[in-house]
């Protein structure tokens, strides 16, 4: 192995007689490197240090699965045992991107199975999964322990009974948020009885009832399970249940929080909460209604992350519930509980670091309640230390915006999103323009934008010029013309990822990034006014980049619905579908 | 006549403000509507009548050439014509439609919520308001002028106007007359991936969204319906608050629907004399049979029946429980001393 990596580097017999460090020892620090970025820094410095790093890496992350292939990462990385990897554009989460469009783990697992079969963690983002895949995946990797799979498609829960039945050294199954074929709740029961090494569980997005008798008798035996989140069909009898055999749990996802229980069945849901003290993460609580929430109370005292976007809270309720929170940082929450809710956020939580506020009616347009700039700047007063915001409100002020970010200065994600497209301050008529012009200005750390409301080229002038450290950036229903994306092309710097749909930009604004592009890991842009030839012109001329287009069906030839360019040193694709044009 | 009502993201199928909206644009002062409704209405009736024919087997027209929403395609676009006359239509046609999207043959895509027949697996919303004119869409936007002012040109004259029930916004997609991507009525035309919300969430609030609903009871549509539990019963009932006119007349149902669980014994309390008195009367009729009345109100606050007028009682009232006297410890005993003070 040694003289194998001295051929790999032949200077390093010019370099290593003057560097203090034999090889064994420098990939021992470099071991000790985890964040992904930190080691591409470090595989950059010289060939010794590229080879150190290259052999002594365990973890890979690969942010878009087309940019490289299996192969190259398996000739790079020979000793990887756990993989991240993510594939579709984030807007196919949104139904922009067709089904069957790619993205399918299958030919990485075939490589990994040669060059990786001690694999033990797999953790994939808007990949297309199959059965057959899972099922090969568990045949084939016998040491394989963690699989997590959020936002992904393609696969049913016979998949997951495969996982269950061979993974004999399983510690994390999480399924997230997925586009599954819930065929049944079986796969639950697939765990055999001498299984024990769970860790993380989490299938609160499965609809099927799974055995209760199973899943409580696998939570017993799994004495370092920490972390559980059951699906709705579970009912506060069966968690109480579940919490007798798991008080060592630090992230409890519930099932339903609305049973008609009897007093002593009330009592004994109490008492089971009161001894969970060690909850950091609490999730689930569909349909929590003020009868049940009080048995909360006890268990959340060092609550950090509390996850209400799936119980349709009221205003009085969650300030109740907050009031027993003391140590919140983050908090996910429904529109229901409206300003006056934010109120109390503001009030009771002034660790807050992270707030995010889903709308409980995103499609009803007359819906008078929900969350307005109000909530928010009552949230930004009591809580300085916010940095990570998502908030989908139905109306919004330059004003307000001002004052938010005058009190949080330390915004690192700002994701605003005024459902209505085009809307503007709702008090003066104008654009929203001086909102995000505030919010870049103050906001020097901000790493992710996402702008909505009636903006005009003057929030994308204000972007490109002070927003320096921004990474990614999300617009839709903005601009005025192919100016505004030129000023962030131009402006942003570190600029990695930039997904435009609906905006008046064109041909012009497209091409400026020529440059850009290679720097950035993608660029999506749907409904503007992009042409074939121009796309054609980019792909000529950046070899470099995979500029792919998928058109609508009735749109004219010229016209390039979806473009999506990234770069690769894959080459074009070699799977894709007849509707993905590589140009 | 009760419309069942369906939920999906466009509000299609919310019949009360479809006939609200039906009503304000008949009443409108734009005549063109109502005549290029019948015109519509004329040509277009097969199209909006509930058939039972397989998806796909519409006429060729259905396609939505100009890419605007269902709703988006109003009485004014006679290239389709729905015609607002028919409820059923709509909601039929609502289904064809997707079923077109799911033939690959319409552009825009239905969210019908978890539960539908019409699954499109993400629940996905919408449809496209892109015009096969290759404009850019700009989907879901109001049509004031302060917004078109700041729209790019080509986009401007096509902009889907998104509806909106509200009879001011109505006349504005009148008035542009070269805008075929008038709004209608009855809901705004959606927009794909808008707002951006993943489908596991939206399946998720749609299930919680109707939670509420049923909570709250359904109103608006001329009925008003709660559940109905009984401590002690396997399973729930449904009432339509709006069919009674008073305590007595409720209480009485009541004690009909779940005499098979008991409450049966009460119904010879008959009262004459006690129209007028309200919980004492319930609490006669049940406190027989150890059990009380209680709602749940508006606000979450579980509530004795029959302190307030009934006219309030059926505005916040979301669910009723015929609780056991011995649960109702905190309730029970003032209705008894009531009761006594009344005696």
């Amino acid at each position: 192995m040694d003289s194998k990596r001295k051929m790999d580097s032949p200077e390093s017999n010019v370099l290593t007689r003057s560097s203090p460090f034999p090889d064994e020892v420098l990939e021992r620090v470099l071991g000790l490197v985890k964040s992904h970025k930190d080691r591409s820094s470090v595989s950059l410095v010289c060939k010794d240090w590229y080879n150190a790093e290259r052999w002594s890496r365990t973890h890979v992350f690969i942010g878009n699965c087309y940019s490289v292939s299996p192969e190259i990462v398996a000739r790079r990385f020979p000793n990887i045992r756990s993989v991240t990897l993510k594939g579709k554009p984030r807007f196919s989460d949104f139904n922009l991107v067709p089904l069957n469009w790619g993205a399918d783990i299958h030919a990485w697992l075939v490589v990994f199975a040669s060059k990786y079969p001690l694999l033990e963690e797999l953790r994939l983002k808007r990949m297309t999964v199959t059965d057959e895949s899972l099922e090969f995946l568990a045949t084939t990797f016998t040491n394989f322990k963690a699989l997590s799979l959020l936002s992904c498609d393609g696969f049913s829960t016979d998949g997951l009974a495969a996982i269950a039945t061979h993974c004999k050294n399983m510690t994390e199954l999480d399924i997230q948020e997925n586009g599954i074929d819930d065929l049944g709740g079986g796969w639950l029961s697939c765990f055999p009885e001498n299984f024990t090494s769970l860790e993380v569980l989490n299938f609160a997005n499965l609809s099927s009832d799974v055995s209760f008798d199973a899943l409580e008798k696998l939570v017993s035996r799994c004495r370092s399970l920490k972390f559980l989140k059951v699906n709705k069909n579970i009912t506060l009898e069966q968690l109480q249940r579940l919490l007798e055999c798991a008080p060592q749990l630090t992230e409890l996802g519930t099932g339903s929080f609305h049973q008609e229980l009897t007093t002593r069945q009330y009592a004994e849901l109490e008492s089971a909460f009161n001894n969970c003290k060690n909850l950091n993460t609490l999730s689930g609580l569909w349909e929590a209604t003020p009868l049940y929430l009080p048995v909360l109370y006890p268990a959340c005292t060092n609550l950090t992350f509390l996850n209400l976007s799936d119980a349709a809270l009221q205003s009085g309720e969650l300030a109740k519930l907050l009031a027993y929170c003391p140590n919140l940082q983050r908090l996910w929450v429904l529109d229901t509980v409206e300003d006056k809710g934010l109120e109390a956020v503001g009030s009771s939580c002034p660790l807050l670091e992270e707030l995010r506020v889903f709308p409980a009616d995103p499609y009803e347009q007359d819906v008078v309640h929900g969350v307005t700039e109000m909530g928010f700047v009552a949230v930004s007063y009591g809580c300085p230390r916010l940095h990570y915001v998502l908030y989908f409100c139905r109306q919004m002020t330059n004003a307000a915006v001002a004052t938010i970010v005058k009190n949080c200065p330390d915004f690192t994600h700002f994701r605003l999103c005024v459902m209505n497209p085009g809307e503007p301050d709702y008090l003066t008529n104008e654009p929203m323009d001086e909102a995000f012009g505030a919010v870049v200005k103050n906001c020097t750390k901000l790493q992710r934008l996402a702008v909505s409301g009636l903006l005009t080229d003057l929030t994308f002038e204000y972007i490109g010029k002070y927003a320096k450290n921004l990474e990614t950036l999300s617009v839709a229903f903005a601009g005025s013309s192919d100016w505004g994306m030129q000023c962030v092309l131009s402006g942003c710097s570190k600029l990695r990822k930039l997904e435009i749909r609906d905006c008046p930009f064109g041909n012009e604004a497209l091409l400026s990034g020529l440059e850009k592009y290679e720097s950035m890991r993608s660029l999506w842009m749907s409904a503007c006014n992009v042409t074939m030839n121009a796309c054609r012109r980019l792909a000529k001329q950046m070899p470099r980049l995979n500029v792919e287009v998928m058109k609508d069906e009735e749109s004219d030839d010229s016209q390039a619905d979806k473009v999506y360019v990234y770069r690769s040193v894959a080459g074009p694709r070699r799977d894709a579908p007849p509707f993905v044009l590589t140009l | 006549m009760s419309i069942p009502l369906e939920h999906d993201y466009i509000g299609l199928s919310e019949a009360p403000s479809m006939e609200r909206a039906s009503d304000k644009i008949s009443s409108s002062s734009s005549s063109t509507i109502s005549s290029e409704s019948e015109k519509s209405t004329a040509l277009n009736l097969r199209e909006t009548e509930l058939r039972l024919g397989l998806p796909g087997s519409e006429s060729p027209e259905r396609k939505p050439q100009l890419g605007v929403s269902l709703f988006g395609k109003d009485l004014e676009d006679k290239t389709n014509g729905y015609s607002l006359g028919s409820l059923k239509g709509f909601v039929s046609g609502a289904k064809r439609g997707f079923s077109d999207a799911i033939d690959g043959s319409g552009k825009w895509v239905f969210s019908v919520n978890g539960g539908s027949e019409v699954d499109l697996g993400k629940g996905a919303v919408l449809f496209s308001p892109r015009g096969g004119n290759g404009v850019k869409p700009l989907g879901g936007l109001d049509n004031n002028s302060a917004q078109k002012s700041c729209m790019p040109g080509p986009a401007m004259k096509d902009v889907a106007a998104p509806s909106s029930p509200k009879p001011v916004q109505e006349k504005k997609p009148q008035a542009s007359a070269a805008n075929e991507h008038a709004s209608a009525p009855a809901a705004k035309a959606q927009v794909v991936g808008w707002p951006p919300i993943r489908s596991f969430r939206k399946n998720t609030m749609a299930s919680s969204a109707k939670n509420n609903e049923d909570a709250e009871g359904k109103s608006g549509l001329g009925c008003l319906y709660v559940k109905v539990s009984m401590d002690g019963a396997p399973y729930l009932r449904k009432v339509d608050l709006k069919i009674y006119c008073n305590y007595m007349e409720l209480s009485s149902a009541l004690e009909k629907m779940f005499s098979c669980f008991t409450i049966g014994q009460c119904g010879s309390h008959g009262l004459p004399g006690r129209d007028g008195l309200t919980e004492s009367h319930l609490m006669d009729l049940l406190h027989g049979s150890e059990y009380v009345l209680t709602y749940e109100d508006k606000d979450g606050d579980w509530m004795l029946v029959g302190d307030v007028p009934w006219e309030m009682f059926t505005e916040s009232c979301k669910r009723l429980r015929i609780m056991k006297g011995s649960e109702a410890i905190g309730l029970a005993p003032r209705a008894m001393e009531k009761c006594k003070n009344r005696n």
